[in-house]
């Protein structure tokens, strides 16, 4: 960042991008809004008046493209948390500009793998099972079932993700109030609970967001270890494995990053943001992800050794689908190539700070790790243990037109985001830059 | 408070003891002798005639979303004209350890007093868990909510549950007939006696490749059979503890 931005700037610039509001941006909600409506809510009314049979989930595949969607939000939701707490608590500098659109990515990403959980039940209607509450219905939880942990997992998660997201919202919301008119002001007002940046307030604020931090960094792991026990807690050949807690983590932070650093590119370019979000802060990111990419791409190997080496026909059945089919082998050639292979030229400082190559490399990583979740379940279930049973699994129309709208919908819901609450934390940009040493600055 | 946690871990080690359910009333246990087994689907028929089963169509048949509680699987050996076929009919396994009651997050599976594996349709709210964790693929999903053709819809069971889409469902060893059996036991103020109900499968097949009964009498035929040399379970390596037990096929 630039030395010479003074608060009034940061001040300036934040507000302007949130109330100046061009028809370009009207226009892009409106397509947006269709199309959410269009490929995700009406697809999926659809298949609740009709029933899971418009799907292409058959009887040994029963998980399929609505259980990867599923894994791949959580997993993008996990980078948010990562930047938030862990680098706050070893006081990295880069995170302070670019934490606020992770902690968002985190917490709507959630909510679309929410959705995801419940497109994927088959009486939808009927989701508040899951939560134990005491009622009249003779109705509880069994609480040895991985989907009762994922449940509080998730649950823990999205409240923390929702709490520390909001808690550093407070000082923005206080700053831009006094600026704001109407609808805004009023809500402003009475979000900001008051706040008026008095010392005893900072440091009462600084001390809660630090015990956050700690509070919420095992979320970090255990959110997708448990995530992955849904799997691997079942017999199933290919899913029944001890190495899927830390694969899925990895694979999550790295699908993370990636994630974080496609929307802070965006923001850049549609909110003039080039000055806050620099180099410096695509150099570090950047290095993160090569480090992530090695790291999942010794995990990957080593899932796939450990499969060969398990003296189970089930297991090598299982991998002779995944590997020799040739579907599956191109898919698996994909992902390698894009997880692992491509993301090696991040060691390389000139690519590491080229935008256009990290925003190529993400996407890249992003669709390599759909295909490995899509991997996971559509090669492991239709070769289960029967081979009369055996079936090949081939997403229907329906799930691949609502996989298309949960991006649509995480668009969608940013951009009405990003014109409310502030998407570049004030306090912590100005922190970062000092106190001002001149009177008006 | 000492005595009150040791009743509450009394309560929960019966659970944790393998084979918990020999103190029960009943072990219903299904016995396959696939020597005189001649895949004539028999079984099939009565069990959608007794379980209110939809018959799906040609379409979703080749989606395997056929609703077969009881499926013969052929396993073919060799090349024409020197073809062997084999035979095994796979229904719920209603194991002692069942993988897919870990699974529900409703408990609308769970073990029951007789060591069945119960499916409770209400409870279900079709999470697919139970199914994708059991190694027999024996359950079977309402991927609509199906309609029977004008006169069929005449002959449903009044005993059984008609499902409703989004509803998981499995074999239940005709538990509307074990019912039925206990009523009618109690009454007289007795045990079930040997062969006195048989789920749909049992009763028809004209092979006599099935027996049922009760695993924890001694007299019972199927503790008999249960002996013989040529017994199995499948996949016992995965410690499932299934209720049926096959009787190997010896014959050419």
């Amino acid at each position: 960042m630039s030395g010479n931005i003074t608060y009034k700037e940061i001040n300036d610039d934040v507000i302007n991008a949130m109330t100046r509001t061009g028809p370009l941006y009207y226009v892009v909600l409106a397509i947006v809004s269709l199309l959410t409506v269009l490929l995700f809510f009406l697809p999926w009314v659809y298949q609740i008046k009709t029933g899971q049979g418009v799907t292409g989930l058959n009887n040994p595949s029963y998980w399929g493209v609505y259980l990867v969607n599923f894994v791949f939000w959580v997993g993008v939701a996990h980078a948010g948390t990562l930047i938030s707490a862990m680098l706050y608590i070893t006081h990295t500098p880069w995170r302070r500009s670019v934490h606020r659109s992770a902690e968002t990515m985190t917490f709507f990403a959630l909510i679309i793998s929410v959705f995801f959980i419940m497109i994927h039940m088959g009486r939808v209607w009927n989701f508040y099972w899951v939560l134990p509450y005491p009622n009249q219905r003779t109705i509880w939880t069994n609480f040895i079932s991985p989907l009762i942990f994922d449940v509080f997992a998730i649950g823990t998660y999205f409240l923390s993700s929702l709490i520390f997201l909001y808690f550093g919202l407070i000082p923005d919301i206080a700053a831009i109030r006094h600026r704001a008119i109407g609808w805004r002001r009023k809500l402003y007002e009475a979000l900001s609970l008051g706040w008026r940046g008095t010392d005893r307030e900072w440091y009462i604020r600084d001390k809660a967001y630090m015990l956050f931090s700690v509070l919420i960094m095992p979320l970090v792991v255990s959110v997708h270890s448990v995530v992955s026990w849904d799997f691997a807690l079942g017999i199933v050949p290919g899913l029944h494995k001890t190495i899927f807690a830390p694969y899925f983590v990895t694979g999550a932070l790295y699908s993370g990053f990636a994630g974080v650093v496609l929307l802070i590119s965006i923001l850049r370019r549609v909110q003039n943001s080039a000055k806050y979000i620099t180099e410096r802060h695509y150099d570090k990111i950047g290095i993160m992800l090569l480090a992530l990419s090695l790291l999942w791409s010794y995990l990957t190997i080593l899932e796939i050794v450990m499969g060969l080496t398990s003296h189970s026909s089930f297991e090598l059945e299982h991998l002779r689908y995944k590997l020799l089919n040739p579907g599956f082998a191109g898919m698996t050639a994909i992902m390698m190539f894009s997880n692992t292979i491509l993301p090696l030229s991040l060691a390389i400082r000139k690519i590491r700070v080229s935008i256009t190559c990290q925003c190529i490399i993400s996407i890249f990583i992003l669709s390599g790790m759909w295909l490995e979740r899509f991997l996971i379940f559509g090669t492991a279930l239709p070769r289960k243990f029967l081979p009369y049973a055996w079936h090949d699994y081939h997403p229907g129309w329906v799930e691949i037109a609502i996989t298309a709208g949960s991006f649509f919908l995480f668009i969608l819901m940013f951009m009405i985001f990003m014109k409310i609450f502030p998407v570049i934390s004030i306090t912590e940009v100005k922190e970062e830059i000092g106190m001002p040493t001149e009177r008006g600055t | 408070m000492s005595r009150f946690l040791d009743k509450l871990f009394a309560r929960f080690n019966i659970y944790r003891e393998p084979g918990y359910y020999g103190k029960y009333d009943y072990k219903w246990t299904i016995v396959i002798d696939l020597d005189k087994c001649d895949g004539c689907e028999a079984c099939v028929i009565a069990c959608h005639a007794e379980n209110n089963l939809p018959v799906v169509g040609e379409e979703e048949c080749s989606k395997n979303r056929a609703f077969n509680w009881i499926r013969i699987e052929r396993y073919v050996e060799g090349e024409y004209p020197d073809v062997k076929v084999k035979f095994i009919p796979i229904l719920c396994q209603q194991c002692g350890k069942a993988r897919c009651e870990v699974g529900c997050p409703t408990y609308a599976t769970y073990h029951n007093q007789d060591g069945l594996n119960v499916q409770v349709y209400n409870r279900c709210i079709g999470t697919f868990t139970c199914a994708t964790y059991c190694p027999y693929d024996v359950r079977h999903f309402n991927w609509f909510s199906y309609k029977w053709d004008a006169p069929l819809e005449q002959q449903l069971n009044p005993d059984v549950t008609v499902r409703e889409k989004g509803v998981m469902e499995k074999c239940t060893f005709c538990i509307q007939r074990i019912r039925a059996g206990k009523d009618h036991a109690k009454d007289e103020g007795r045990k079930i006696m040997d062969g006195e109900i048989q789920p749909a499968c049992v009763q028809t097949c004209p092979a006599g490749a099935m027996t049922f009964g009760d695993l924890n009498d001694p007299e019972s035929m199927v503790s008999k059979l249960a002996k013989s040399e040529r017994r199995y379970r499948l996949f016992e390596d995965l410690n499932t503890d299934p209720s049926v037990i096959y009787l190997k096929r010896v014959m050419k």
